[in-house]
């Protein structure tokens, strides 16, 4: 995809997500009126999405994912993934004065009231962290606490209070996707819509900004103005997010689909798309598996959804996945293997002057040290690779040990080279590193698979094109390869 | 350029404070266009604060800074700008392309993204500083040399007039040194004018037109011949550096061998 137009994608997943919400019947009925429990009968009515309740916490879910995946990309790569924590925390103070200023629960009221508490949070912590030498992290956990523990103040004296509507308020603290009105999906929509708008429109911005403030700033960019931008559509997306899915959880709907999105991708405008798909993913299989168990929390079922793909590209992703990387490990250690069986083939060819081309088969496991059994494995794996050919004995079983082996040219050709590059760095080793001859060995075992040719033309450079090892053995050039006698094949 | 023309910086009674500590005292300077000047002075003698300040991002206490003629914000795309390569995260997930198209956010407007013609510009910028090769690899996955040639492309694709370069010099090999020489060499030979972070006094000399002594307030500014002096040295570097007399000496050395010298 064109780096250029990061969100086309995302924008035909809203306006589904948009067709739903304009489906969906007022008569909101709450997920847990279900009576039938039968699976299928579930899931048939999941797919069909002839819930009304379903429609919305499905609309709330993919809207949340989109919106905290674009916002939460941004976070993840500044290094501020706390500040999700923050603002979460911070919120609650407002929503409880929200409640004061109207004593309903008006949505509008107890939006702003919450914006405003989240973004006077994040001016507190900025503050701390200028005018005084408390770093950053610590200024966050302070807020962070200080205003939750205000909040849970202002709850209680509410739940105290005579009059008003409060019930409900919790939801602010657990979060429940199920139980959302039209109203707060309709504020979903806006915030998540206007996210989306602006980082489509300022993504260059948003991008130098955060990558490097100070050269965002030389350009002439406002950077300020495009860091507080941010701060404030995430302060919105925390305060959206939080009905959903509650206080605790907010953070890890910005932070996990971003953090995954980053474990598969390099690139910024596809971090973003991915963040804002496995967000949507994690929301649509958190509603589903609540539906299916019936009553159960959607919140956190979205966040077990997220963390699970998130352990997925952990062990998966093609970078830094441990199972990938174990297969690579595993695929070098058996070049390793092949390569010194090579080696070894080598030695007992040059231990009779490369007077003859076969060597027994029995010759080269003395002198790797192997049982019979081992060293058919070994040859086994050179012949399938087309490094060498056995000479057809005696029919099996049991194999002979006298069978002689043949190196092919290619098999022959990796020989060489793996010879060359261990005398040879055994060379460097004690000309210009000064290490003493009998030090090199072991050294030159491991390096002798990894040096690349690059490295052995400037190592031949170095050291004057070089013929013998530190040992007085020859070292196989490019030269000599050609000419080692192939010709005279006497078995 | 006409003898009116604004000079490409001046700067007035110039004083940055952190947290009220001072870290620059009344700085008073005109660079003349066309020069390649070092700014040399011991650690913390606020020679990254003074880059900093003459881009607006270290608000001043007192004093101004014109850009050839005009206050910074109004003249931002006649400067480039090379920072520090710690000041940022090598990890960001954008590749090396990404960063030498930062370069052009400049001269595009709101809502206008890098369009062919930029990517042209990035690319020449690129071959300049033989990075070209690895325009699509990810930023982690260079060496300290090479990232410091990609902020050098950056710059180089701002295209700008003075270009203000934070200790470009600081942890690269031998080879990224000498290139990243010879590009600031045919900057000014192109008219350009460029203020570079320096610390290593023994490549001072040879680098740079003007010299800058920084301590705090400006020891000192004008030709390299006339300001790398023993006295000046000292006087910047308060005999904290050993290397100074040895510098020293050796110039001292060198002027006896030619006794035509001046």
């Amino acid at each position: 995809m064109h780096p250029n137009y990061p969100c086309r994608g995302l924008g035909l997943a809203l306006v589904a997500g948009l067709l739903l919400l304009a489906a969906g019947d007022l008569s909101a009925a709450k997920i847990g009126d279900l009576s039938d429990t039968r699976f299928w009968d579930q899931l048939v009515r999941f797919f069909s999405l002839r819930d009304p309740s379903l429609r919305y916490t499905l609309t709330a879910s993919l809207f949340l994912g989109t919106c905290c995946g674009l916002l939460g990309s941004f976070i993840v790569v500044r290094k501020l993934s706390l500040m999700g924590d923050t603002l979460s925390h911070a919120v609650l103070p407002g929503v409880a004065l929200g409640f004061l200023w109207t004593m309903t629960k008006n949505p509008w009221a107890i939006f702003v009231g919450a914006t405003i508490a989240g973004l006077l949070g994040t001016v507190v912590v900025h503050w701390i962290h200028t005018t005084t030498h408390i770093k950053e992290d610590s200024a966050m956990g302070l807020v962070l606490s200080g205003f939750y523990a205000l909040g849970i103040c202002l709850f209680t004296m509410i739940q105290q209070l005579p009059t008003g509507n409060k019930a409900g308020l919790d939801k602010f603290m657990f979060g429940q996707a199920a139980a959302l009105s039209a109203e707060d999906l309709w504020m979903i929509g806006i915030i998540t819509i206007l996210s989306l708008i602006a980082i489509v429109l300022f993504y260059k911005e948003f991008l130098v900004t955060s990558f490097d403030f100070g050269f965002a700033h030389a350009l002439g960019l406002s950077a300020r103005f495009f860091h507080y931008l941010i701060m404030l559509l995430l302060a919105l997306s925390v305060v959206i997010a939080l009905q959903a899915v509650g206080v605790v959880l907010v953070s890890a709907l910005l932070i996990t689909p971003a953090a995954t999105a980053f474990l598969l991708t390099d690139r910024m405008h596809r971090m973003l798309i991915y963040a804002s798909l496995f967000g949507m993913g994690a929301g649509v299989a958190g509603a589903f598996f609540s539906y299916l168990g019936n009553n159960l929390p959607t919140g956190p079922f979205i966040i077990v959804a997220a963390s699970t793909l998130f352990a997925l590209a952990l062990f998966f992703s093609n970078r830094y996945g441990i199972i990938p990387r174990w297969i690579r490990n595993l695929s070098r250690d058996r070049r390793i293997q092949v390569e010194n069986t090579l080696k070894a083939v080598y030695h007992v060819r040059e231990e009779n002057a490369f007077s003859h081309d076969g060597i027994p088969v029995k010759a080269l496991g003395d002198r790797r040290n192997l049982s019979p059994s081992e060293v058919e494995k070994e040859i086994r794996q050179l012949v399938r690779r087309g490094l060498a050919t056995l000479e057809q004995g005696e029919p099996e079983p049991p194999p002979s040990p006298e069978r002689k082996l043949f190196l092919t040219a290619s098999g022959w050709e990796t020989a060489c080279r793996i010879v060359r590059n261990h005398r040879l760095w055994e060379l460097y080793l004690t000309e210009s590193v000064r290490y003493r001859p009998d030090h090199v060995h072991d050294d030159a075992e491991e390096i002798e698979h990894l040096l690349g040719e690059d490295t052995v033309r400037q190592l031949e450079r170095r050291l004057n094109y070089p013929t013998r090892d530190p040992h007085g053995k020859l070292i196989p050039s490019l030269r000599d390869l050609s000419q080692t006698p192939f010709a005279g094949r006497s078995g | 350029m006409s003898p009116q023309a604004p000079p490409p910086l001046e700067i007035h009674d110039l004083t940055v404070a952190y947290h009220k500590k001072p870290v620059l005292y009344g700085i008073d300077l005109v660079v003349p266009s066309g020069q390649l000047v070092g700014i040399v002075g011991p650690n913390g003698a606020g020679k990254s604060t003074l880059i900093k300040a003459i881009l607006g991002l270290t608000p001043p206490s007192s004093g101004w800074v014109r850009i050839f003629g005009k206050p910074y914000r109004s003249n931002a795309k006649r400067v480039g700008y090379v920072p520090q390569r710690e000041s940022v995260d090598w990890d960001f997930p954008v590749n090396v392309m990404d960063v030498v198209l930062m370069g052009r956010y400049g001269h595009l407007g709101w809502l206008k993204r890098p369009g062919k013609g930029d990517r042209e510009v990035a690319e020449a910028c690129l071959e300049k500083v033989q990075m070209l090769p690895y325009a699509r690899r990810q930023i982690s996955n260079l060496s300290g040399g090479q990232q410091q040639r990609v902020f050098l492309a950056r710059a180089l694709a701002q295209e700008s007039d003075l270009y203000l370069l934070d200790e470009p010099f600081a942890g690269v090999d031998v080879a990224t040194e000498s290139a990243i020489v010879t590009i600031l060499g045919q900057l000014r030979a192109r008219g350009k004018t460029l203020m570079v972070v320096h610390h290593d006094l023994t490549t001072a000399r040879n680098y740079f037109d003007m010299l800058l002594l920084l301590n705090m307030r400006m020891v000192d500014f004008g030709p390299t011949d006339e300001v790398f002096t023993y006295d000046k040295l000292q006087a910047t570097y308060g005999g904290r550096l050993t290397i100074l007399s040895q510098v020293a000496n050796s110039r001292s050395q060198k002027e006896e061998n030619v006794p035509l010298g001046r």
